[in-house]
């Protein structure tokens, strides 16, 4: 599926200074019952989110006028737990381009790059004094450059380079697909099949 | 060069490499099920291309189908249309589909080893994260996206960044009562739930070669749950006699042909890993969680560690805590339980039913615990049957449900109400996981059986001794 290519991003942030925040809280299960793309920011956080009479939780940060923006910054360890794309979906779908953290774990962060959501892995200090200066002013900007791999901090002025692999940085920046590219190795990859072992 | 077992694999499926980018690595099997093909057929429609290898696909149904009355019409519109859009998706592609009420139906990880499809040396891949599961015969098996999946029905190719390597070595003999499960759960507790994060793992040392195929399969089932992609095993001789003359393994010639590929299959002595760690397995216990990640996990006679103690924040543990209704520094023997799981692609196989029955066998199910015994596919419900576990369960109070996923991730009716207490053979403790508001202990099939008959967390190793 096409993407938004992603170049410079300017944005206020969400704060979820949890740890561990596991893809069934991300979108729980009962919810992955879709044939098609669509809704699912409508059901992301869905627990922390809502009671379970559907009204919200006011003291959850998604349902607070505070805090805005296309950037979401989470605690350590963010995205643990199962392979549902859908996770990347809803994060998509809510409106989120970026997430910020300082440890992701490994089938969410592929799901994001596949999807055109951008995972940010920055130093454990730096994540605290994002949440810091969210907490001090939720106006705070960061700006995400996907060029010069940098996330950068207004009101601190900081600003820390993350690493990506360039195969998938240039996907992002162009909007470009992994299944073009392997629709072009065709000729290689059945060959390839004729050979193998199994 | 020297390499390890991992390396051999994966260099035997590289078709192709990007300069500073991923591999492009062939995959030998893969497998589907209703809720994370759908889009990915979507995509296919939407370029208008048919999946390129048919042959090496297989479709269940598992996720979200009912465990009780299969045999009626799905009653969750959702749900029914998720599986049809699977039957249809696999008939209009000639995939392979068991689907439900078929023979051959149940959880991906239990009929992918049972029926051949995972094979030593083989790459593997399915959009679910315990896909590591059939690392257990020496294959490399992982979790994948829907996005991945759409790219393996496109080309059987993916795009993986190698990963490293660890290798967690165990020596010794396990106790009385402790089982594969707890040697997971031990690991796990020690690494936590991110220690193994960027990393494939290889088990190896005398705890996994006297571990029968299922053991194996629980433990590296289990392997995401530290983070890690995925685990596996060394094939031996166990391996390749349980896998000799099912449905869809090698005969013959090819039989001989992928031997001699499967015999170069082990690490070499000098090959190297990024980590390694090692454990006395004597010394673990039988294991319980009683957090919200699974690497929450204690000896069960042990006490629930202060926040001081733990890596990480005190706040996010005091939340898990809370959530359980648990205080820090409590005992978890005599913790009062509402419900018991029995199944799931962790621990739904026959010897986990077997381990069950075996201490149920004579006792009575407590009269307030509620037991959903759920066998992973229709072949441990055949044998159940034919070994007479379901006489010994049934006289003990227990009821069986017919093959699927069920409450290990609640996505059907099988939902652990708010607030009550459950411990569960599954693989994941996380809020609200099997059920909103749920309070999941993770355990092995013994600990459940144990906390069936006394309606707590008891010890199994007294009712053994009984």
């Amino acid at each position: 599926m096409a993407y938004d290519k992603f170049t410079v991003l300017n944005s206020t942030a969400v704060p979820l200074p949890i740890e561990n925040v596991d893809t069934d809280q991300i979108i729980p299960a009962r919810f992955l019952k879709a044939t098609e793309r669509k809704g699912f920011g409508d059901n992301l956080f869905r627990d922390w989110r809502y009671h379970q009479d559907g009204t919200p939780k006011e003291d959850f940060v998604l349902n607070q006028d505070t805090y805005r923006g296309k950037i979401l910054v989470g605690g350590k360890n963010f995205g643990s737990g199962s392979s549902r794309e859908h996770a990347a979906w809803a994060v998509y779908d809510y409106g989120f381009r970026c997430v910020i953290s300082s440890f992701f774990a490994d089938i969410f962060k592929n799901n994001c790059l596949n999807i055109g959501v951008l995972p940010v892995q920055v130093s454990p200090t730096f994540l605290e004094e994002i949440f810091a200066a969210i907490a001090n002013d939720p106006n705070t900007e960061i700006e995400v450059n996907l060029a010069q791999q940098t996330v950068h901090l207004s009101s601190t002025g900081t600003t820390e380079s993350f690493e990506i692999n360039p195969y998938k940085k240039d996907n992002l920046q162009n909007g470009y697909d992994d299944i073009d590219y392997l629709l072009n190795l065709k000729d290689s990859i059945q060959e390839f099949a004729q050979k193998t072992p199994l | 060069m020297s390499k390890t077992l991992f390396d051999k694999v994966w260099d035997a499926h590289v078709v192709h490499q990007i300069k500073e980018g991923p591999d492009v690595l062939f995959i030998d099997r893969h497998m589907i099920h209703e809720v994370t093909s759908p889009v990915a057929f979507l995509g296919l429609k939407n370029r208008n291309i048919k999946v390129l290898y048919p042959e090496k696909t297989f479709a269940t149904a598992d996720h979200n189908t009912p465990t009780l009355n299969q045999h009626l019409p799905v009653a969750d519109p959702l749900s029914a249309n998720q599986l049809a859009a699977l039957e249809k998706n696999a008939n209009e592609h000639g995939i392979s589909y068991w689907g439900l009420g078929h023979q051959k139906n149940g959880i991906v990880h239990v009929v992918g080893p049972e029926y051949g499809i995972t094979l030593p040396g083989a790459t593997m891949v399915c959009g679910d994260s315990h896909t590591s599961t059939h690392g257990a015969f020496g294959a490399i098996a992982f979790g994948i996206g829907t996005s991945e999946v759409e790219m393996v029905l496109a080309s059987q190719c993916i795009m993986q960044p190698k990963p490293k390597k660890m290798r967690i070595t165990l020596n010794g003999k396990l106790q009385k009562g402790v089982t594969p499960k707890d040697v997971a759960l031990f690991i796990i507790s020690q690494l936590t739930t991110s220690g193994a994060t960027g990393y494939f793992v290889e088990y190896a040392g005398e705890i996994f070669e006297q571990m029968t195929m299922e053991g194996r399969m629980t433990v590296c089932n289990l392997s995401i749950e530290m983070g890690a992609r995925g685990g596996m095993i060394a094939p031996d001789q166990k391996t390749f006699d349980y896998i000799k003359d099912r449905e869809f393994t090698p005969k013959g010639n090819d039989w001989d042909k992928a031997m001699a590929y499967w015999e170069t299959l082990y690490t070499d002595s000098d090959a190297q890993f990024d980590k390694e760690l090692t454990f006395d397995g004597s010394l673990i216990e039988p294991m319980i969680t009683y957090g919200t990640n699974p690497g929450m996990g204690i000896g069960i006679t042990n006490h629930i560690p202060s926040a001081d103690t733990v890596e990480g924040g005190a706040a996010t543990y005091q939340k898990s805590l809370e959530y359980m209704g648990y205080q820090e520094g409590d005992a978890l023997l005599g913790k009062k339980i509402d419900y018991v799981f029995l199944g799931s692609c962790t621990n739904g196989r026959i010897e986990d039913f077997r381990a069950f029955s075996e201490l149920v066998k004579g006792k009575q199910r407590a009269a307030h615990v509620t037991a959903w015994l759920v066998p992973g596919s229709h072949k441990v419900l055949e044998a159940i049957k034919a070994e007479g576990l379901y006489d010994i369960l049934t006289a003990a109070g227990f009821e069986l449900r017919e093959p699927g996923c069920s409450a290990c991730l609640a996505m059907n009716d099988d939902k652990i109400p708010a607030g009550k207490y459950a411990v569960s053979t599954s693989n994941r403790n996380f809020e609200g996981r099997q059920g909103p508001g749920s309070r999941t202990l993770l355990a092995s099939p013994t600990v459940a059986a144990a906390a069936a008959v006394t309606g707590k967390v008891t010890d199994p190793r007294e009712l053994m001794n009984a």
